[in-house]
């Protein structure tokens, strides 16, 4: 490494995630102090249900599980998310505690954007701050999907 | 397709009439769902079937169930069924032990549209029980790959331990000519594959739309998003078939309890393309 670090042609953008394709580079710019990577071992957590979403996870590659639990009950696995997919939106939503576990099923490598400062670049700029909902809003309506599917249980005839 | 001996009269003179096979394999393939192999009568070899094709399966003293054809078509002389058990006669249809009889009238119903498929790119989504009518389409044209484009499976359970014909699923991960993701709607720890809907897949999944012929068998509320879904892509909606289950009574036309729409379902279905049901699929009580 030299005295200036890494050329910034070496660090990950946002941009190269399939989620924020499309968006303006000053509120990519804007995002960049809060955007770190994260590596995950096979089986380590990502965050427990109930703690604060402190941030919003982007894969990039690997394969991250959302556990749900219940009392004397083994962990229940609802959804996968893979590689061009994002995790959850409780980093949005009041109260802003995750509603699952995240447990990285492989070796796993994500962005995470700090929510506070996100948060705060959608209110700056509510053009791009639609955008991220509607970017947002097929995984939320894919989790309804979802669930409706585990209640009513279609694969029984 | 050949055949070997003298096909048995299921579906001659008269239509009603079962003919008796004899189970000679019962394979348990999850905890209600089995598959059996059934040899049809000395001398006598099961009719000729399309991909995609119905039997009408009979116990004694029971009653019929309609059941899609599972087997090999390149095995004519083994008539294959797998059967969840959904009621009474599921249960004794699947209860049925080596040596027992079940009765067995048919073909029918429309196949999958295997003419169509050729030079084509073929996406196969099959949810749950979807696998076994879709099994016949797989192997015939995993038999010829060289005429077809790219080949995606997306097979959908409920959970790792509904997953049917699990070997043959295994082995076909392990080839280089066709690509499968397997997906569960729920799963404990023990399952390092994916968790999701059908459709989450696709994005995965490698065709080119236009070029693209797409079967789909399961649920019926998969059928419609995942339809949805590869019409979103660019696949021709007159270029998606799926299999539509209703209730059967007499299978051929008469009776019109498998009534959907304007159609019967045994006659003009099981198999329709997408274009022609899309309306009928997005209402309710159809
Ligand atoms: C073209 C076609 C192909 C089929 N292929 C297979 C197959 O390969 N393997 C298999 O196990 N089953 C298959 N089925 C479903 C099977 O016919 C039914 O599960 C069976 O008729 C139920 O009969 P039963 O007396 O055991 O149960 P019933 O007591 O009659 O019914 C039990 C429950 O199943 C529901 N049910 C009945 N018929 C159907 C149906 N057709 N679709 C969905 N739900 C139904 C009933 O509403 C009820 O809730 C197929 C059906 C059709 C129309
Ligand atoms: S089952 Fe009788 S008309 Fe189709």
């Amino acid at each position: 490494m030299t005295a200036t670090g890494s050329p910034p042609s070496d660090r990950p953008r946002l941009d190269d995630h399939p989620f924020f394709h499309g968006f303006e580079p000053e509120f990519l710019r804007r995002l960049e102090p809060a955007v770190s990577e994260r590596t995950l071992d096979p089986d380590a957590i990502l965050f427990r249900e109930g703690t604060p979403a402190r941030a919003f996870y982007l894969v990039r590659d690997g394969k991250i599980a959302l556990e749900l639990h219940s009392p004397g009950g083994p962990p229940l696995t609802i959804q996968t998310v893979g590689p061009r997919e994002v995790i959850g939106w409780s980093w949005l939503v009041p109260p802003h505690r995750w509603r699952f576990d995240a447990r990285a099923l492989k070796a796993t490598r994500l962005f995470a954007i700090e929510a506070g400062p996100l948060r705060a670049a959608i209110d700056a700029e509510p053009l791009q701050g639609l955008r991220l909902l509607r970017q947002l809003l097929p995984v939320l309506a894919e989790r309804l999907e979802m669930a409706r599917v585990q209640v009513l249980d279609v694969h029984r005839r | 397709m050949s055949i070997v001996g003298e096909a048995a009269p299921a579906a001659g003179s008269n239509p009603w009439w079962p003919t008796p096979y004899r189970v000679e394999r019962r394979v348990a393939e999850t905890g209600d769902t089995v598959t059996l192999t059934l040899r049809a009568p000395t001398g006598t070899a099961p009719p000729a079937f399309a991909p995609g094709q119905f039997n009408m399966l009979y116990r004694f003293g029971v009653g019929e169930a309609a059941i899609s054809i599972a087997g090999d078509p390149a095995r004519p002389t083994e008539l294959v069924h797998t059967v969840r058990v959904a009621g009474k006669v599921t249960e004794s249809i699947a209860g049925a032990a080596p040596g027992e009889t079940v009765g067995v009238r048919g073909p029918y119903g429309t196949g999958w549209p295997m003419d169509d498929l050729p030079g084509r790119d073929v996406v196969v989504v099959a949810g749950g029980l979807g696998l076994p009518p879709l099994r016949p389409a797989l192997l015939a044209i995993l038999a010829r790959r060289e005429r077809y484009g790219r080949l995606e499976v997306i097979y959908g359970a409920r959970s790792p331990k509904d997953l049917v014909f699990y070997d043959e699923v295994q082995a076909w991960r392990r080839r280089d000519d066709l690509r499968i993701q397997v997906t569960v709607d729920a799963a404990g720890r023990d399952w390092y594959g994916d968790v999701g809907l059908v459709t989450a897949r696709l994005p995965d999944a490698r065709f080119e739309p236009a070029r693209t012929s797409a079967l789909l068998c399961g649920p019926e509320i998969m059928l419609r998003l995942t339809a949805r879904a590869l019409e979103q892509a660019g696949v021709p909606p007159e270029r998606i078939f799926l299999s539509m289950e209703r209730n059967m009574k007499c299978a051929i036309g008469l009776c019109g309890h498998c009534q959907f729409g304007p159609d019967f379902v045994c006659r003009t279905g099981p198999v329709f393309p997408y274009a022609a049901v899309r309306d009928r699929l997005d209402r309710r009580e159809v």
